[in-house]
């Protein structure tokens, strides 16, 4: 290609060259502005660097493409709305560019959000080292402060919400039967804007001052007198948020206009259920977070006052506004899980899911009291205290429909036929450690015991019980079970085996001690505590170190098994669902005819049973016999 | 021939009667441990003992569960997990509207009653007494200082409380959110600007502990810790006295006179 085509054509040399562009541009305005208000200096650092960061990741987005369809079409030149040259993967080069594929943007996902895993997990290693004795030894306060904020906004906004995301992506699709999303482009778009975020948010500890050091929380005022690297924070999350609203818009509409014919919504998997719920709580509660961030934004670059009391700010309102949509993410962590777990579960123990309809009916319920219990977060706050008492009944009573699932996913386990692969065991796995985060989090919920442990390292052990035993575990059971569907290759058991029992047993080892100190009276992000913790630490530091390293096994297990595991089938697990009736990797369009389904997606033990046939087919591909008798060699 | 799979994997009587004695016993045991774990620092509070009980409670609860969760979980994979070669699937069992209206109701009823019990130990554990200490708490970035308007006492660097008295602290912010909290007495509150909050203790032990910030407030909250000291009365009166009379203005700003030596 030419040096003019290389520039003109979407991709990254052009979004290389634009980048600069961005920022004259971003410059520009701030240097044009300061200079028409008479404002010294007209180059003044924090100001340009607040409108570069919007203005920069635009202009990479423009220059490598996501917007070139939709500006051709404004402009009133011909499109072709049918133009599949940015779709599908037939090199490694394809899963680098602006792709319409929901297979290709699913791994595209699914691969950047590890990487951020593994980052903001390095960062998790260097507090847990220092950590490890009291007193300082590798790290400043300001830098500790730092990391635990870029880890936790990493692990939040880089990681888990975004990997549900993805592996959504590609099997939502397959699952009803749809060639691919409802909106292609938008979901490219979607991804793109996710490293942004993460770019930004890790960029941040090169900004003079340090990294955003406020937590991944932000409180207003710290947060409006911190140094730049905050704007890092309050700028990146909208990137990540306008992502992940784009990709919840994509999934409603994909659900609930592109089901094959014959799968009504209570034929659904409850995989789709659960990234249909899912999307909602994300459209809902998202702006408000956006709304938080917005708020900060204008306090430290516009000069408003809406958090400082001496002018007639708010402070409280800030943590209002952040938890109404920091609560219910926990959700948007979780729930995808769940619908993984229905899967894995009803597949490798075949047997239908225990209470199919109550399953699907206790998303919704998490969904409506989601939004319900947001000042659980804020019960020593000073706010009102009338407040606590409706947010307590509120926060318990979502253990109820938390409690059907676990039930519910019991009683599919029993009389099962059970196979202990690993998906299965990362399902056992976090049946056990989601129990035990949900009882610290009912514990939480009672306003006398929360008064004593908020703030503390209990509040720690439960989130990370419910974010890395509940939501990761999830993460990594799905990943296992699709993994042949997605490469065509099987992964190594024996390594997927020891992978789970090191992580369980070492995950148990570094955050079930946190419980202990934090009851006892450690305060949670500080980078020295008193003597009396010292031994505890040592523990949990010691632990966290080996469990960190796990994560090698399954790297390992990933990238060799991708390159020459053993060629999977179409169904190695002889599940019943759609994607599991197409090749392994399905073909670039999905389906060369719509199936259609003719029943559940779980009927297991009734000999014959089928969910969805395609004409022209007797059987779907590699269900095998599934005779209630046993013993049948296939 | 091969029993079809719905008979052979239905669980007898005796299999169900083993499991329910083992999930009591490990139930018995896990509560035994559980309630004998030293989880708080020493009470020092009346409201210590009121949390620390409801602590209790919760994990009487709590632990059957858990243990009721794991007994299932770990028994059908021991007792359903597949033999080598077994293809088959297991009964087309979707559901049963009597276990699963019982496993709505009963965790009902048990949220419902921790939440009410909760209410009713919050409403004891604020309830404000006679014969108030009020102590006027800022938090700065990063140390705690005091005052005893109704004592006369402007500014102390030390935080000193008589025993067996309930102490009413008015709890502001010169600059951040911190949190007040001493563990021993486990009642916390934040420090906002903007606002004037409010927590009430009434210790039960003279001794020295430790004042702990619980919000991240800047690069120091970590070594934001200052000592409160919880002594006899007569030792409370003459600490005060000291006080108000490094203040300067002696006994003139505020309050009664000085009482007792």
């Amino acid at each position: 290609m030419s040096l003019a085509a290389r520039l003109t054509a979407p991709g990254w040399w052009r979004a290389l060259v634009s980048l600069p562009i961005g920022a004259v541009v971003g410059a520009g305005i701030v240097v044009a502005g300061r200079a028409l208000y008479g404002w010294e200096p007209l180059f003044d650092g924090d100001a340009i660097t607040t409108v570069c960061l919007i203005t920069v990741p635009l202009a990479f987005l423009i220059g490598i493409g996501c917007f070139d369809y939709w500006f051709r079409w404004a402009s009133g030149a011909p499109t072709v709305p049918e133009d599949h040259s940015n779709h599908g993967a037939y090199s490694w080069r394809d899963y680098f560019k602006v792709n319409t594929d929901h297979k290709v943007i699913g791994i595209q996902y699914i691969v950047t959000t590890f990487a951020f895993f593994v980052i903001g997990g390095l960062m998790a290693m260097l507090m847990r080292a220092e950590l490890t004795a009291p007193g300082s030894q590798f790290v400043d306060p300001n830098t500790f402060n730092g990391l635990f904020s870029v880890h936790a906004s990493l692990m939040i906004f880089l990681f888990v919400i975004p990997v549900f995301a993805g592996i959504a992506n590609y099997v939502v699709p397959l699952m009803i039967g749809a060639p691919d999303m409802a909106f292609p482009r938008l979901n490219a778009l979607s991804f793109w804007l996710l490293p942004i975020a993460g770019i930004m948010m890790v960029a941040s500890f090169f900004a003079p001052g340090g990294a955003f050091a406020t937590g991944w929380t932000a409180y207003a005022p710290l947060s409006t007198e911190t140094p730049l690297g905050q704007t890092f924070f309050t700028i990146g999350v909208q990137f990540a948020g306008a992502s992940s609203i784009a990709t919840a818009l994509n999934f409603l509409v994909t659900i609930i206009t592109m089901r094959a014919p014959g799968m009504t919504f209570w034929r659904m998997p409850l995989l789709v259920w659960a990234q249909f719920t899912t999307s909602l709580l994300v459209v809902i509660a998202t702006p408000f977070i956006a709304g938080s961030q917005f708020f900060l934004l204008f306090d430290r670059a516009l000069g408003t006052d809406l958090f400082s009391p001496a002018n007639g700010g708010d402070v409280i309102m800030y943590q209002h506004v952040f938890w109404f949509y920091s609560h219910p993410a926990v959700y948007i962590m979780m729930l995808p899980g769940f619908g993984i777990i229905s899967e894995v579960i009803s597949t490798h123990a075949r047997k239908p899911i225990f209470g199919y309809r109550m399953m699907a009916f206790s998303l919704m319920a998490i969904v409506i009291l989601g939004f319900t219990v947001w000042a659980h977060h804020m019960f020593v706050s000073g706010m009102h205290d009338w407040l606590r008492i409706p947010m307590m009944i509120t926060t318990l009573l979502i253990a109820v429909p938390t409690g059907i699932k676990i039930f519910s996913w019991l009683a599919t386990l029993w009389r099962g036929v059970i196979h202990l692969r690993t998906p299965m065991l990362f399902a056992l796995g976090f049946i056990t450690m989601f129990t035990l985060g949900g009882i610290s989090g009912v514990m939480l919920g009672m306003v006398p015991v929360d008064i004593h442990v908020s703030d503390t390292y209990f509040v720690v052990a439960h989130i990370h019980y419910v974010l890395f035993g509940g939501s990761v575990f999830t993460i990594f059971a799905g990943i296992y079970h699709w993994f042949p569907k997605m490469t065509g290759r099987m992964y190594d058991e024996r390594l997927g085996k020891i992978h789970f029992w090191l992580s369980f047993v070492f995950f148990n080892l570094t955050f079930g001690p946190m419980h202990f100190v934090g009851v006892d009276g450690m305060p949670r992000r500080v980078a020295d505590y008193a003597e009396q913790f010292a031994a505890l630490n040592a523990l949990i530091s010691v632990s966290s170190f080996i469990f960190g390293a796990t994560f090698f096994i399954f790297l390992y297990n990933m990238i060799a098994s991708w390159r020459h595991g053993p060629r999977a089938a179409a169904n190695p697990w002889r599940a019943h669902t759609i994607e599991w009736q197409v090749s392994s990797p399905p073909p670039v369009f999905n389906f060369d005819e719509v199936p259609t389904v003719v029943g559940g997606p779980y009927e297991y033990g009734v000999p014959g049973a089928v969910h969805a046939v395609f004409k022209g087919e007797k059987e779907p591909a590699g269900t095998g016999p599934t005779p209630a008798v046993a013993h049948r060699p296939e | 021939m091969e029993e079809p799979a719905r008979e052979v994997s239905r669980v007898n009587r005796r299999e169900m009667a083993k499991m329910l004695a083992i999930g009591v016993v490990a139930s018995l045991v896990g509560v035994a441990v559980a309630l004998a774990i030293d989880w708080f620092p020493a009470e020092s509070s009346t409201a210590a003992d009121r949390i620390d009980t409801l602590w209790d409670i919760v994990l009487m609860c709590a632990v059957p569960i858990f243990v009721l969760v794991m007994t299932v979980a770990i028994y059908s994979v021991v007792r359903f997990r597949a033999r080598p070669g077994h293809t088959g699937d297991g009964p087309p069992i979707h559901g049963n509207t009597k276990l699963e209206i019982i496993w709505v109701t009963i965790p009902f009823v048990i949220v419902t009653s921790l939440a009410i019990y909760s209410w009713i130990v919050l409403d004891d554990i604020e309830a404000s007494e006679q014969d108030q200490v009020v102590v006027e708490v800022t938090g700065r970035q990063f140390a705690w200082s005091f005052a005893y308007p109704e004592e006369g006492v402007k500014q102390a660097d030390e935080l000193v409380l008589p025993v067996d008295r309930q102490t009413e602290f008015k709890i502001r912010s010169a600059d951040v959110i911190h949190s007040f909290w001493v563990p021993e007495f486990r009642m916390k509150k934040d420090a906002v600007p903007g606002l004037t909050t409010t927590t009430r203790v009434t210790p039960t032990r003279t001794g020295s502990w430790q004042i702990v910030c619980a919000e991240l407030c800047g690069i120091g909250h970590a070594t934001m810790r200052q000592r409160v000291r919880v002594v006899r009365p007569e030792e409370y009166e003459r600490w005060v006295a000291e006080r108000r009379q490094e203040g300067g203005q002696g006994g003139e700003a505020g309050g009664s006179g000085e009482n007792g030596g």
